[in-house]
């Protein structure tokens, strides 16, 4: 105990008065308007509690770590041996769960869980990119707009419907991924990072600078929901001679019809994206994503042209990017550019770093986890970054392979 | 009918360093061809510059009466000339045959609809390509490790590993730097065995850079020998043993 003060103290007292030089200026004055006046007001006391936190962790570092270092929460989780024995029927589960959800919950729970479905989708798809092929993409929000605005402004221009716009927004954000996916993707880790962040911003504003064409910031609106093979989800059918859904089938309108039938939706998407990304782990593509995370020089050397695969992953997360983003724009009905800020790009980011990166199973946990979790606790609304930054930091000293750890289904030769 | 690789003038500098200066030589169709020379000699610059991970800062190099000197890695890979490594690069958290499956992407179907449905062409391309792993894991006394982890496998079968991995896309000429670096004897012969097996039934041309002088002088058809980056002598393994200058340069420090 002596010797631990002796030695941790000195650096205690040192660190705490750092604290006070850096914390003073952000934490010690605080802002004070009355009426025209703003005037600067000093405040000590959250400058004090900084500084003792900081000196009585340093003091008591080693005790501490003691303590940290048995809290054991990576054994709380499922082994990744755990995982693949049971994962089929993991998936079985939440699939069957995720069907009759609808049937079950409360008309809010189900406009939740169409979001929840919604970042299932985007995370699913910037797991290709990030997970699989180990590329760190800030932009991906980009393609989540692309997709979104080409579904609004065919339908707007064209008269073109939902099912007519999807595939079409998944080819124009694949497509734009192939164009800023080719210069920039020669680039390494923290470069193609910058770039892509880069790339997300620079729609975003021309989105909001191009009024003649997207509306600017006041967006686009009355874009239709999707039909059911023509028939409409409303009271009233829009145009002449349209059918809706409970005249068809006789039934009473009802609000509900349309809201699980928008879920169904996205839980069909989802489905889609899922099969999809499944299976590209198992073809060539996926096993040359491997090999050129682990050696690009050893691909180069057996004739594997790095930018094409690298290109390949880039397109298709963003393909499902901007599927998405058709999706979104159906059911908000309203898009603007405020819906694909930087922090869109993160939460998703988020999504794949927590479910672990190529980890499909544990990418759709962390998206419902994501999107579920600040609509429940609602009234810690303000402190959602907090804690969201603070599960994030967690996570990256106990879990860094995230919640679930990838395990990627190998080919077997048989013997 | 032109030489199957043929490299005139080849220079590489670095900033001040002259790694390699006119170097010239050439390698006929299923010849055994060997560079050797002091540690620091230039030798895998050279390798580096006719495989395209380096841009020669003068000469050129043609695989088959094609220029390949100012071709990206990949595409000289393609047109039949790939490589091993001084340092053993493979793919180490895949398996075995999984780095036997990579290294012939360029030969399977790779497209995305018939992968996602799995055509008839698909599976056909999958099965033919884990065939001919097999084939090319038995060659090399790896079959019964092919499903473990190649990070896993001991070092000589590791070299092995990357020779069939290199094999199995059908070169013309194939590259291996120190391919008996670490080995045993009993594991340097049986590599001596296996290029000659090489050159003789599959008809490929080897071009090797190698420390080993009993198995540099027993396969060698041709040996070019290096010294500060240029070429000091240039003949059959009799000429060679017996050239003043390598004798001074080479030989005579050992
Ligand atoms: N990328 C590079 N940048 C700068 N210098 C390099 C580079 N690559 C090689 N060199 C230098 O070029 C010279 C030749 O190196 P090289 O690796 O070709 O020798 P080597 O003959 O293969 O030797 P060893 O028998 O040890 O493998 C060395 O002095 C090396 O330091
Ligand atoms: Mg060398």
């Amino acid at each position: 105990m002596d010797e631990l003060l002796r030695r941790h103290l000195p650096e205690s007292v040192v660190m705490a008065l750092v604290t006070a030089v850096l914390t003073i200026p952000i934490l010690g004055v605080r802002i004070h308007i009355e009426n025209l006046q703003v005037t600067l007001e000093g405040d000590g006391t959250p400058v004090y509690i900084a500084m003792a936190v900081v000196f009585l962790v340093r003091l008591f570092r080693a005790p501490l770590s003691q303590i940290t270092g048995m809290v054991r929460i990576d054994r709380l989780l499922p082994s990744s041996d755990w995982l693949t024995r049971y994962r089929t029927g993991l998936l079985a589960a939440m699939i069957v769960l995720a069907l009759i959800w609808p049937f079950v919950a409360s008309r809010g729970a189900v406009d939740i869980a169409t979001l929840a479905l919604i970042y299932v989708m985007l995370g699913l798809g910037l797991n290709i990119v990030v997970g699989f092929a180990g590329l760190l993409d800030l932009g991906y929000v980009a393609f989540y707009a692309v997709g979104a605005y080409s579904y609004a402004l065919l339908n707007q221009h064209f008269g073109l419907s939902f099912w007519e716009c999807l595939p079409i927004s998944i080819v124009l954000a694949g497509a734009t991924g192939c164009l800023l996916g080719f210069p920039v993707l020669r680039l390494r880790g923290d470069y193609l990072a910058i770039v892509t962040l880069g790339f997300g911003e620079i729609i975003r504003l021309l989105l909001n600078n191009l009024d003649e064409l997207t509306g600017g910031p006041d967006g686009i609106g009355n874009i239709p929901k999707p039909t059911l093979f023509g028939l409409e989800f409303a009271r009233r059918a829009s145009t002449e001679g349209g059918v809706t859904f409970h005249d068809f089938f006789g039934l009473r309108y009802d609000g509900a019809d349309t809201i699980i039938f928008l879920y169904l939706i996205a839980l069909l998407l989802a489905l889609f994206t899922l099969f999809v990304s499944n299976r590209l782990l198992r073809m060539p593509v996926g096993r040359a994503w491997e090999a050129l995370r682990e050696d690009e020089i050893a691909c180069r050397s057996l004739g594997l042209n790095p930018t094409l695969i690298k290109l390949s992953a880039f397109s298709l997360g963003a393909s499902f990017g901007g599927m998405a983003g058709a999706f979104f724009a159906a059911r908000q009905g309203f898009i603007n550019p405020e819906s694909f800020t930087f922090i869109e790009s993160a939460i998703v980011l988020a999504i794949v770093v927590l479910g672990g990166m190529g980890s499909q199973l544990g990418v759709i946990l962390a998206a419902v986890a994501l999107t579920a979790l600040p609509e429940v606790a609602r009234q810690f609304d303000e402190y959602r970054m907090l804690i969201f930054g603070l599960i994030m930091v967690l996570m990256m000293i106990w879990r860094p392979q995230g919640l679930l750890p990838a395990t990627r289904p190998r080919m077997e030769l048989p013997q | 009918m032109s030489a199957l690789l043929e490299v005139a003038d080849l220079g590489m500098r670095f900033g001040g360093l002259q790694a390699v200066d006119g170097v010239g030589f050439t390698v006929e169709r299923a010849q055994v061809f060997a560079i050797i020379g002091p540690n620091g000699a230039g030798k895998t610059t050279v390798f580096n510059c006719i495989s395209g991970f380096y841009r020669p800062t003068s000469g050129w190099a043609m695989l088959e009466a094609q220029p390949i000197h100012n071709l990206s890695s990949h595409r000289i890979a393609r047109l039949g000339l790939v490589r091993t490594f001084q340092n053993v690069r493979l793919f180490k958290n895949m398996t075995v045959v999984e780095n036997l499956l990579v290294a012939q992407h360029t030969r399977l179907v790779t497209n995305l609809w018939s992968g996602l449905i799995k055509l008839p062409r698909y599976r056909r391309s999958e099965r033919q390509a884990l065939e001919k792993a097999s084939f090319w894991l038995d060659k090399v006394g790896l079959l019964p490790y092919a499903n473990r982890e190649a990070g896993n496998l001991a070092y000589g079968q590791q070299r092995r590993l990357e020779i069939a991995r290199c094999m199995i896309t059908q070169p013309s000429l194939l590259l291996l730097d120190e391919p008996a670096a670490g080995l045993n004897p009993q594991e340097t012969r049986e590599l001596n065995t296996l290029i000659t097996e090489l050159r003789a039934q599959h008809g490929v041309s080897v071009l090797l850079i190698e420390h080993d002088m009993s198995l540099v002088m027993g396969i060698s058809e041709q040996i070019l020998v290096m010294e500060n980056g240029r070429p000091i002598a240039l003949g059959t393994p009799a000429q060679i043993r017996s050239d003043p200058k390598v004798i001074k340069a080479y030989l005579g420090e050992e």
